[in-house]
């Protein structure tokens, strides 16, 4: 189910995309342009469901007339704008942000990356063996999910997730500076001692596998996790009468992990615990 | 909102601390509280820094107790507020001892072997104080800086000008109370009581304590004028001026001034940047100590141009004296009805609030300010939106240096196209400068734009033969290095754009050949990975990485294509950073590989 855009209709303007005169709505941003037009540009900070952060500057691309280059995900076409998403400069910054990410943070389980790897000739290994990182312990604190934050690229959208975006619930927040800027409770607390609630709308959102289901997590560090033997089957959540979508990934006839489909119209891909981790009965 | 609060109670000093600012607390629930009318949660939230600033003066650090009690009062959720506490490096989350010296280690300092300082005096640390490194105190010409902090009922601060082993250790036995003799103001004004100064003619004359002396001198002069010709023609002397921005960015100020008298949302808020933390820099910080009711009455004129109604007055945190004497001046200006309802009879309303920072050079951008102010992490915020639309609580905004907001009243009581006569076509006015490192005598100096930096240097006792000299660092951190050859320079934007510099925020550090360059390269690079806020990721792990090089290039071991891979760094931090810490993260480096043929 597809949610349909309500409110009046928005009047379209004209602007430059690598040289062809392109027509969006607007308020529309040079991302959303890209994508209409069948350009595809990287991505890792922007999440379908919420503000874009603008953090990560992978999907930079270059604004005439502009000193630096621009953010597709949040910059808004203006009438007129002159945009290029293929150029040395852009390359070269998305190369860069990708050895910058993939030299510091544990990229292994993040879709796609290997491929922009490749595809802009990134090579982290050149800043050496001793160049930091922010490996650290997994942590694990409950039995529901795992905080892995050697693979966490601080792209706020747990955060945003987790406050007034969605949930609400104000759990974790960026603490630190810098480099050592990291997602934690209060005084780095233990979830269960924090407001978390364990809707696991955190780790809907993580685009890097930092935030993980406990299962996905175990069977990984097992070796027997293998998504080419699992089916995703779409359900309606038993425990009340919202009606949320589950996906239901599911291995050796075992749910292995509940997901929820971002472009449902009633949930946007959160859900609450039980919907997220209530599923044991299904198996008994 | 279910949020779960630290166990950890608050002792009794740490509610002592917050209700002296918001108030004896009566009710146990956040949302229910008053805070002597102050509901709105946006306004409760812009206590946040406050209150940590009250727990942190109090008992020195901030306790799990402390911060689930502010959070309780401020309804603010604890994960946020420690969120917005680790971001400032002058609160510890952890229990440290009460009282601290914080040793600075950059730039000016550093040639004077303040990180040698440091060194010697760290041992004595222990548990009644803490004795640590500090990035620029903004007291060059006093270097080597300390600043030392005593937190308990009677906070107290005191600055520590030309500090040696002997003046820390006895800051770390007897505290800021050792320390009441301060520097008379015209010790870094070398030119004080010289005729044709403009915006250092009052520094080291006056009582910068006295609003009588202040008017004495022309004082609230300018205020008169401005609302005897009205608040257009205010805006057109600023324009016609052709003032542009002195904090480094160097917008034309009428513009910004007519952008944000022209938009009709209401409040509109007025921003006095004085966060000045550039490696270097320490001209707002004489001019607030020296002449603070100046500050106060060209924001007050400010605010009646542009439709202005609350003005703040970022402060960095390190300032104790610019403070104590801004806070004064507000208050006797508001017992004067200069602040204040319908001021000077001509029904316009401005009041004035100091904000504190706590130790963060990225909330010296003017958006990572608004976040500060609104109780935010300080990350700078994505433009557009520009500041003179949606700023400070997304209403209109109007940011401007303390220096930009100085220059108001000559403009005002000699008229823009006068001032816009001295100086050059595309610079005009007098500019301040911050000259420190090889001079004889350092100092804020004031000369009008195109003054050459021979001419500068001279006025500043001379500077060493071409043989010594090494180079001299324009801008800061964030600016560049001129050879000795390009001395006779223009100091105008435009000469120093023509020579690869910048003027940047008016430093001008002289370099002696007997200086360690690659220690103070390597010093500018750890500024820049300290300073970082961390949002994006160019600058977040790639000040890392240029500190990385710069540390292989200076000490080794070197690899192959370092210095390329330096530039590919520089580059991507240039193009593709959120604000201009990372923008210009690179540049001081980046100019002492091209014109001093350093870490060659």
């Amino acid at each position: 189910m597809t949610a349909t855009p309500v409110g009046p209709p928005r009047r379209l303007i004209e602007f430059t995309l690598d040289g062809t005169l392109t027509k969006v709505a607007d308020g529309d941003t040079i991302l959303t342009a890209c994508k209409s037009a069948g350009t595809e540009l990287p991505t890792l900070c922007y999440g379908e469901t919420l503000e874009p952060a603008n953090a990560c500057r992978v999907c930079v691309v270059e604004v005439e007339g502009a000193r630096v280059l621009a953010p597709a995900c949040s910059r808004k076409v203006e009438a007129g704008m002159v945009v290029t998403t293929d150029s040395e400069r852009t390359r070269h910054s998305r190369k860069m942000v990708l050895e910058f990410l993939g030299s510091s943070v544990d990229l292994s389980t993040t879709p796609h990356v290997n491929g922009w790897m490749h595809e802009y000739g990134a090579d982290p290994t050149r800043y050496g063996v001793n160049a930091a990182t922010v490996a650290q312990p997994v942590k694990v604190d409950n039995e529901l999910y795992v905080r892995d934050y050697s693979k966490c690229i601080m792209c706020y959208q747990c955060v945003d997730a987790c406050v007034e975006q969605w949930q609400n619930t104000f759990a974790i927040s960026a603490a630190g500076r810098g480099f050592a800027a990291h997602i934690a409770a209060e005084f780095d607390a233990a979830l269960p001692d924090s407001s978390c609630v364990f809707c696991g709308n955190c780790i809907q959102v993580c685009p890097t596998g930092a935030l993980m289901f406990s299962s996905e997590h175990k069977m990984r560090a097992e070796g027997t996790w293998d998504e080419t033997a699992q089916t995703v089957t779409d359900t309606i959540c038993p425990f009340c009468g919202v009606g949320c979508t589950l996906s239901l990934h599911v291995q050796d006839n075992t749910i292995v992990k509940v997901m929820s489909p971002e472009d449902h119209s009633v949930t946007s891909g959160n859900l609450c615990i039980k919907g997220r981790f209530g599923f044991q009965h299904v198996q008994n | 909102m279910d949020v779960r609060y630290p166990d950890a109670e608050p002792t009794v000093a740490e509610v002592e601390a917050l209700d002296s600012l918001l108030g004896v607390s009566t009710v146990s629930e956040g949302w229910q509280r008053d805070l002597g009318g102050v509901h709105r949660a946006a306004d409760m939230r812009s206590l946040l820094l406050p209150a940590l600033h009250a727990l942190n003066d109090r008992i020195g650090f901030i306790s799990q107790g402390g911060l689930g009690e502010l959070s309780r009062r401020l309804d603010v959720a604890p994960a946020e507020a420690y969120g917005v506490a680790s971001f400032y490096s002058l609160f510890s989350l952890e229990p440290v001892a009460p009282r601290t010296v914080h040793v600075c280690i950059d730039l000016a300092c550093a040639l004077v072997g303040g990180d040698r300082l440091l060194e010697e005096t760290a041992s004595d640390s222990d548990g009644s104080v803490r004795i640590i490194q500090s990035p620029c105190l903004g007291m060059c010409e006093q270097a080597p800086a300390a600043l030392v902090s005593d937190a308990g009922l009677h906070a107290h601060e005191a600055a520590i000008g030309r500090a040696t082993a002997v003046s820390i250790r006895r800051a770390a036995k007897l505290g800021a109370a050792a320390f009441t003799d301060e520097t008379p103001i015209a010790a870094a004004v070398p030119q004080a009581g010289n005729d044709g100064l403009s915006l250092l003619k009052r520094l080291g004359v006056v009582d910068p304590l006295s609003i009588d002396d202040y008017r004495r001198t022309g004082g609230y002069e300018a205020l008169r004028r401005a609302v005897a010709i009205g608040a257009a023609r205010v805006i057109d002397e600023v324009t016609a001026s052709k003032l542009v921005g002195r904090g480094g960015a160097a917008f034309p100020a009428g513009r910004k001034w007519a952008a944000v008298a022209s938009q009709p949302a209401r409040p509109k808020y007025l921003v006095c940047n004085a966060d000045e933390s550039e490696p270097g820099t320490f001209k707002d910080r004489v001019v607030m100590e020296g002449d603070p009711f100046a500050v106060i009455e060209s924001m007050t004129i400010a605010a009646f141009a542009t439709g202005c109604e609350q003005g703040y007055i970022y402060l960095r945190g390190e300032y104790p004296r610019a403070r104590r004497h801004l806070l004064n001046a507000i208050a006797v200006a508001r017992s004067r009805r200069l602040l204040g309802d319908n001021i000077m009879d001509a029904g316009f309303t401005f009041d004035i609030q100091v904000f504190r920072g706590a130790g963060a050079y990225i909330c010296g951008e003017e958006t990572a300010i608004f976040n500060s102010i609104e109780g935010y992490r300080g990350e700078p915020r994505s433009k557009p939106p520009f500041p003179v639309e949606a700023g400070l609580f997304a209403k209109p905004t109007l940011v401007n240096n303390v220096e930009t907001l100085v220059n108001v009243l000559p403009i005002i009581l000699g008229g823009g196209d006068a001032f816009a006569a001295v100086g050059t076509d595309g610079s005009a006015g007098t500019k301040l400068f911050c000259v420190s490192g090889s001079v004889a005598a350092p100092g804020v100096y004031e000369v009008p734009f195109g003054a050459t930096l021979a001419e500068l240097l001279i006025m500043a006792g001379g500077f060493p033969g071409p043989a010594q000299l090494r180079g001299v660092l324009l801008g800061g951190a964030a600016g560049g290095f001129v050879r000795p050859d390009q001395i006779d320079l223009p100091l105008t934007f435009e000469g120093a754009r023509a020579a690869g510099a910048t003027l940047g925020s008016g430093v001008v550090l002289v370099v002696d050949s007997a200086a360690d360059i690659s220690a103070l390269l390597r010093r500018i690079a750890a500024f820049f990975r300290d300073e970082s806020c961390g949002q994006c990721v160019p600058c977040r792990v790639g000040t890392v990485r240029q500190e990385e090089i710069v540390h292989r290039l200076t000490i080794g071991p070197r690899r192959d294509g370092d210095l390329a891979l330096l530039a590919e760094v520089g580059q991507v931090m240039k193009d593709a950073s959120i604000c201009g810490l990372g923008q210009t993260a690179s540049s001081a480096i980046e100019s002492a590989i091209q014109q001093l043929g350093a870490l060659s």
